[in-house]
């Protein structure tokens, strides 16, 4: 395999890592923001607080990875990204800080008001959509060059169905993953109450992620017929990914196995991420930056995967070593330790 | 808006992005060490004060650990936003040490959450406290790999330039590049020199508002101790620093300086103000100092302005944030020599409300150095944003909504800024240590 591949195949693994670790905490803030709007609160807050506290500051670390290991294996992006974004990327980023920053301050600061809850939960939902802008763009068509300078095309952005049918997915599949991940922790920490609210969740928002994730499909036929001719060839991966979605709702309803449930949604978002991911190929902003293009030279290419083992040294058992001592350990869930 | 705007601009909102993250991001390499500090004196000396100072320390650096984070990320992003060209060209050569500082900040993170909520979880203390060497090498290192970084920006190598593009790459000679022994020495030397500080003036300020503890003068012995000792770094790195100036970046030098013409035995002009652009008023010259503090050697020949085109030479008022750094950096430390020295000769003064109050000011003045060092190491590298390679005019975006992102980044912190002051503030008084002292001993611990 060329390094390129390598990079771009890593890359789309923390890409992906960020989304699923994301979801789960823009959709647990978004849930218990609707269980205060509710006066559902004493249902769920404490599953999704007793989760979130000690992983909150490594979901942040997914995305900073991500996005400095792509300027790091192709440079290119931060020209042509760099410039494009700079009007959607500061408003995630200034959205993402204060979500962060208040999550701090009302947990460890006590600043406790229903309104930084609120601001809190819906920020989160305004974070997938405003980050998914990206993968619009990607598609080509909004992006004029002239003079050697680069524009977005703002109204054909907005105007555009893919890009809404893009915010709605992020929105749906950020509701329905966190929901059948808590699901299974409520039910892990034998939380009843948690658990029938949360599953509830995670039917309802199953449907709309399934039909808006095949929406888009049907969008880019006309779009960009050439990417959607390469989807075509991978039908075998979306075939595969659909199977596992049916099957990770036959065990939510039937009201058993959450644990294999939230495993089988794993791997359909990581198929159909990866097959989206190929579809893709060789273009990193279509058309204008492809994947051999962009890359870097190849010294680079060698220490930055050098660092990356050695890093994955490092970190894969300090993450077992966190998910050993809160998510996976018994009395922590249940609330019997702290 | 034209593209001269947009450099302003684009240079504008990456100072204030990272003035503002260096308040924290200097907080959050030093105190780490600290608490592992005090929480290791603790079981050694089995004294429940110290172990006390860790946790309640621990408590406030989570809200200025959350605020350096999304800044922290913020700047990381904003770097690609505003200097795309620059960004393309340096992470041809620079991408290594960036991508080992997400490695170093994913660990820290890690294990700052474990830290965090195993306080009561191990029967021994001991276990503990081993979680705290992840969280402090992490925090260090991230600071040692970002400034190797910035470090390149000031003496770029490793790579050969052939029309526009890199070729020829050493990823390792880019990192290790001359800036860098001095650079990084001299960050997480004052880091920590800083952090010490923050937290004496901490305890010295409950003294003054009627606290009388124990607690607070342990707390005051320790992190003078440790000011003291990295304000002392601080001091010999620095000089090492101006050496690797004098042999590389002799314009920075000359300029902060304000050394115009290139002679021997120079002298060094200490204060001053500038007049008609080169005309200096009430200055202080040493004799051959500047030769000294360049070389050595009284002899020497120290390289001046003079030199240089006039257009690449930096602003001359880096004197003035020189001379700031300087005088703080040598006013903390007396402040710290005298309280430890009064401390071990059982003298009265130091509990004296005046000093008092000058240890409360180390805090703020640490920090005002920090700033102005930093201002004095970017604004000293101008015009270029490579040195020698790129300059700063033709590395920033073309984008023309700079100035109305500029708008709402000030808006951000602001926010940032005044809820975590409020936060630490309400944290720390609504719970004083007297009660929490208190607290554990009806809990029976």
């Amino acid at each position: 395999m060329s390094y390129e591949i390598i990079g771009i195949v890593v890359l789309w693994l923390f890409l992906f890592g960020y989304i699923i670790v994301a979801s789960i905490d823009f959709g647990a803030g978004f849930f218990h923001a609707y269980s205060v709007l509710t006066n559902k609160q004493h249902i769920i807050s404490k599953i999704v607080q007793r989760y979130l506290s000690p992983v909150w500051e490594v979901t942040n670390v997914f995305l900073v990875f991500f996005f400095v290991g792509i300027v790091g294996f192709f440079p290119s992006t931060a020209y042509y990204y760099g410039t494009i974004l700079l009007v959607p990327a500061s408003l995630s980023l200034i959205l993402l800080a204060i979500r962060g920053a208040y999550y701090a301050f009302t947990t460890y600061g006590k600043l406790r008001s229903n309104f930084w809850t609120y601001l809190y939960g819906f920020s989160g939902l305004l974070i997938p959509a405003s980050l998914s802008i990206v993968l619009t763009i990607s598609e080509g068509g909004f992006i004029v060059k002239k003079n050697n300078e680069l524009s977005l095309q703002y109204a054909n952005l907005f105007t555009s169905p893919l890009t809404w049918s893009i915010v709605i997915l992020s929105l749906t599949s950020v509701l329905y993953i966190s929901a059948v991940f808590l699901t299974w922790y409520a039910h892990k920490a034998k939380d009843r109450p948690a658990t029938t609210l949360l599953r509830k969740y995670a039917l309802i928002w199953a449907g709309p992620a399934m039909i808006t994730a095949t929406g888009i499909i049907v969008e880019l036929r006309t779009h960009n017929p050439a990417h959607f001719q390469r989807m075509l060839d991978l039908w075998w991966m979306f075939a595969l990914s659909g199977i596992l979605f049916i099957a990770t709702v036959y065990f939510i309803w039937q009201k058993k196995s959450y644990g294999l449930a939230f495993f089988l949604l794993t791997g359909q978002f990581f198929i159909a991420f990866y097959a989206y991911g190929i579809s893709h190929y060789p273009y990193l902003l279509y058309p204008y930056l492809t994947i051999d293009e962009g890359f870097t030279n190849e010294g680079m290419a060698i220490a930055l995967i050098f660092a990356f083992i050695a890093g994955f040294c490092l970190l894969i058992p300090s993450l077992w070593l966190l998910l050993r001592l809160f998510l996976f350990n018994k009395d922590y869930v249940e609330g019997k330790i702290k | 808006m034209e593209s001269e705007q947009a450099v302003f601009y684009s240079r504008l909102l990456t100072e204030l992005t990272l003035s503002f993250h260096i308040i924290y991001a200097t907080i959050g390499v030093g105190i780490p060490f600290l608490i592992f500090l005090a929480q290791w004196l603790g079981i050694k000396k089995q004294d429940e004060h110290y172990i006390l100072l860790a946790r309640r320390w621990t408590r406030g650096f989570v809200i200025t650990v959350a605020v350096g984070v999304v800044t922290g990320t913020a700047i990381g992003l904003q770097l690609n936003l505003l200097w795309p060209t620059f960004m393309e060209l340096a992470g041809q050569a620079i991408a290594l040490p960036l991508f080992m500082e997400t490695f170093a900040f994913f660990f820290e993170a890690i294990f700052l959450g474990i830290y965090l909520y195993t306080w009561d979880r191990f029967r021994d203390q001991r276990k503990h406290m081993l979680l705290l060497i992840p969280v402090a090498i992490g925090a260090s290192f991230s600071a040692v790999f970002i400034t190797m970084v910035n470090a390149f920006m000031n003496a770029p190598q490793g790579f050969e330039l052939m029309n526009g593009e890199l070729i020829n790459v050493e990823p390792l000679v880019a990192m290790f590049n001359p800036a860098m022994p001095t650079k990084v020495a001299h960050v997480v030397a004052t880091a920590y020199m800083t952090s010490a500080f923050v937290l004496a003036a901490i305890g010295a300020f409950r003294l003054l508002k009627g606290s009388n503890h124990i607690y607070h003068k342990k707390a005051l012995l320790l992190t003078l101790k440790v000011g003291l000792i990295f304000s002392i770094a601080s001091a010999v790195i620095g000089d090492f620093a101006g050496k690797y100036l004098a042999a590389y970046q002799p314009e920075k030098l000359a300029a902060m300086e304000w050394h115009f013409e290139t002679e021997n035995q120079a002298s060094l002009t200490l204060f001053g103000f500038l007049t008609n652009g080169d005309e200096i008023k009430f200055s202080l010259e040493v004799p051959y100092a500047l030769s000294i503090l360049a070389h050595g050697n009284p002899n020497a020949e120290v390289i001046g302005l003079d030199q240089f085109e006039e257009d690449e030479i930096p602003p001359l008022y880096i004197h003035y944030l020189f001379n700031i750094m300087v005088i703080i950096g040598m006013i903390t430390m007396i402040i710290a020599l005298f309280y430890i020295i009064g401390n071990a000769l059982n003298r009265t003064f130091i509990r004296n409300r005046f000093f008092l109050w000058l240890i409360v000011s180390t805090g703020p003045l640490s920090m005002i150095a920090i700033e102005a060092g930093w201002w004095l190491a970017e604004v000293g590298r101008q015009p270029w944003v490579l040195r020698g390679i790129l300059r700063t005019e033709n590395a920033a975006t073309t984008s023309n909504h700079v100035d109305f992102m500029l708008l709402l980044f000030i808006g951000l912190y602001l926010v940032l800024g005044l809820a975590s002051v409020i936060v630490l503030t309400r944290m720390f008084k609504n719970n004083p240590v007297e009660q929490e002292l208190l607290d554990q001993q009806r809990n029976g611990r």
